[in-house]
């Protein structure tokens, strides 16, 4: 008896209880859908944040005063350290201590609100230079202007707001060149940038930009930094810049042991390596639940696998006696078996494939992300083996079972 | 027949005895030979035994002592998978519950023992349609048993047991769940096949079933009681009730 007569004689038996292996199939359908969606918005999710942290730019490397942060916990920290100061920046800029620098900001986060004539709105409110911000950004201005390298030095009160904050305030009057309050204290919006939207972390539409002089003086009243942006050449050089940042600022600061640093280097690199690490990690436990879910499926296989050979201990018989042997019975039971798991494998992949489908557009269309869709062959071709081992695995035990049954006692059973 | 010499024993049987797990005895040392040819009626009441002899004597299960020879080959020489194919080849059954499988055409249910014979798939429509044809059922080839009466399963039944040209036919019951017309019709064809060659042994309760046989094997508590030759005045080719 070959492999395709067998295979045709358990897609006979398959058939012949549509109903039943409906039910039967039910629980691999939903196990490998949920494996297709879980790789495919998992690798949507990857996609879009790394392409978010892209948009920072390699050849940027952010200070940050403080120690990493290991947890949420730590952010806090971050605030409120004041080591990083004006003389870091100076230092920094320094041909022979950082040679691949090209651009240096510094940055301070201001908490508060801006009003307008009684409106009121909290957006995020950063204190440094507008110009290096728009680029790391990717912003560009809408209307008016960008302060100026001269408007930073003097302190000057000036603005540059999102399309929100404008929207918030001015309603659809005129912006430019009105006064608004930040923490009252006055400041005259030279520039609204473009609309740019929300992303996976931020909404640039709800940014207000002053100059970091300004904000130290008038809004912090601090005289340390909560950033220190920097710009290099060429993302070839990150590390080898990292390493002279480090060792400038070490000297800056006193410090003879890298434990004992009082601040930390973010790169694009080390972000993107971060966030592939937790991706990776749910991925992982999220996958763990499924297998559960796939064991748990196999078991109701199993169940309703013995429930059939029992059911058809006649046929089963009645085959032995017309010359199957034991192997063909064992071939029959367990193609059946896998026919029913290979074919709820290959129902969940063409649904889970339909749901990521649809849960792209519903993201792209209704949230505004940037969510390509992108059918899993991977995790489709994983579903289809993972879904037919299944059936595999659970239908050994009902298989055996109706190869080992006597033609005799099977002839007999009523 | 052709091809075994007219007066070697295409069944040898040397006193057989058949104990079940249960200490049961089914068969306390049966002998008789059957040679090609011949239609043999196995007779007795319920726990007689006759079943359990046809079942050792159609490869469905073993003697617990004693020797069974089939076609020149004894049982205990072959394993189970050779058993399973001298079933497929060389012996053809015939149930009283007919066992046709359900949902499934009548020709399919004739190509079954095909699947397992290594016949080439594209000569099994041929050989079943020939099968179905030999039992007069050509008009109901694809219909499905639950659409047929109890004589047409029957005959699909039988057209399953002739399709790989068996060297035996071993027929249980095969009227015991039919009304007496039908019951006749297989007779009728269990008479034809004889007359074609084919060596028949078929298991029945009622007399004037067992007398369209020439020979019949009284059996009585596992034990042979009497082994005889129908002469033809005692023939009853017709329902006694009818």
């Amino acid at each position: 008896m070959s492999v395709k007569q067998t295979f045709k004689t358990s897609l006979i038996g398959v058939k012949t209880n549509k109903s039943r292996s409906a039910l039967t199939i039910l629980g691999i359908v939903i196990g490998i859908t949920s494996i297709i969606l879980m790789m495919s918005i998992g690798q949507g999710a990857e996609n879009l944040i790394l392409d978010e942290v892209a948009g920072f730019g390699a050849e940027t490397i952010v200070v940050r005063p403080g120690q990493e942060p290991t947890g949420p916990t730590d952010i806090g920290e971050t605030l409120f350290s004041d080591s990083l100061k004006e003389r870091d920046i100076e230092m920094l800029k320094r041909k022979e201590n950082v040679p691949d620098l090209i651009d240096v900001t510094s940055a301070v986060i201001v908490t508060g609100s801006v009003s307008f004539e009684g409106e009121t709105y909290r957006p995020t409110i950063f204190g440094g230079s507008v110009r290096f911000f728009a680029e790391v950004l990717n912003l560009e201005p809408g209307e008016g202007r960008f302060y100026t390298e001269n408007e930073i030095r003097t302190r000057a009160n000036v603005a540059v707001i999102g399309t929100k904050v404008r929207e918030e305030l001015f309603g659809n009057d005129e912006a430019v060149g009105k006064l608004i309050k930040i923490k009252d204290k006055k400041f005259r919006v030279v520039g609204v940038f473009a609309k740019k939207g929300q992303t996976a972390f931020y909404n640039f539409d709800e940014l207000v930009i002053v100059p970091q002089t300004t904000a130290q003086v008038y809004l912090t009243g601090t005289n340390h930094y909560h950033e220190v942006l920097i710009k290099v050449s060429d993302p070839s050089v990150v590390k080898r810049a990292v390493h002279d940042i480090e060792a400038t600022l070490r000297e800056s600061h006193g410090i003879t042991d890298p434990e004992k640093d009082d601040f930390f280097v973010v790169t694009q690199e080390g972000v993107v390596q971060q966030i592939s690490t937790i991706i990776g990690a749910l991925t992982i436990f999220l996958s763990s639940i499924v297998a559960i879910a796939l064991v748990v499926a196999g078991v109701g296989v199993m169940n309703i696998m013995l429930v059939s050979v029992t059911e058809r201990t006649r046929e089963i018989g009645l085959r032995k006696a017309v010359g199957a042997t034991n192997k063909n019975i064992l071939a029959q039971f367990l193609f059946e078996a896998m026919i029913l798991t290979g074919t709820g494998g290959i129902i969940g992949i063409i649904l889970g494939g339909l749901l990521s489908f649809i849960f792209s557009i519903i993201l792209t269309q209704y949230a505004g992300l940037s969510w390509p869709f992108s059918f899993p062959i991977g995790a489709a071709v994983l579903g289809l083996f993972v879904s037919t081992l299944v059936g595999l695995i659970f239908g050994i035990y009902p298989a055996r079972k109706a190869a080992k049954k006597s033609p005799i006692e099977a002839l007999r059973y009523e | 027949m052709f091809f075994l010499k007219n007066n070697m024993a295409l069944i040898e049987v040397r006193d057989i005895e058949k104990t079940y797990p249960d200490g049961t005895r089914a068969l306390r040392g049966v002998s008789f030979d059957i040679k090609a040819g011949e239609f043999v009626a196995i007779m007795g009441p319920s726990g007689s035994g006759k079943s359990t002899l046809l079942h050792i004597l159609g490869f469905l299960d073993r003697p617990t002592k004693g020797d069974y020879r089939f076609s020149d080959k004894t049982i205990s020489e072959h394993s189970e998978d050779e058993l399973a194919h001298v079933r497929n080849k060389k012996m053809g059954f015939v149930f009283q519950m007919f066992n046709l499988l359900t949902r499934t055409s009548a020709l399919e249910n004739v190509k079954l023992p095909l699947l397992y014979s290594g016949v080439k798939e594209s000569l099994w429509e041929k050989s079943a349609k020939e099968a179905i044809n030999s039992v007069g059922l050509s008009h109901r080839t694809y219909f499905e048993p639950n659409k047929l009466s109890g004589g047409e399963r029957q005959r699909v039944a039988i057209a399953r047991a002739l399709v790989n040209h068996p060297q035996v036919i071993f027929a249980d019951e095969p009227t015991g769940n039919l009304d007496s017309k039908s019951g006749e019709v297989i007779m009728d064809i269990l008479h034809k096949l004889h007359r074609q060659g084919h060596t028949i042994l078929m298991i029945t309760h009622e007399t004037y079933t067992a007398e369209h046989a020439n020979r019949i094997i009284n059996l009585y508590d596992g034990a042979i009681i009497n082994d005889h030759k129908v002469t033809s005045q005692h023939k009853a080719h017709k329902h006694p009730i009818k």
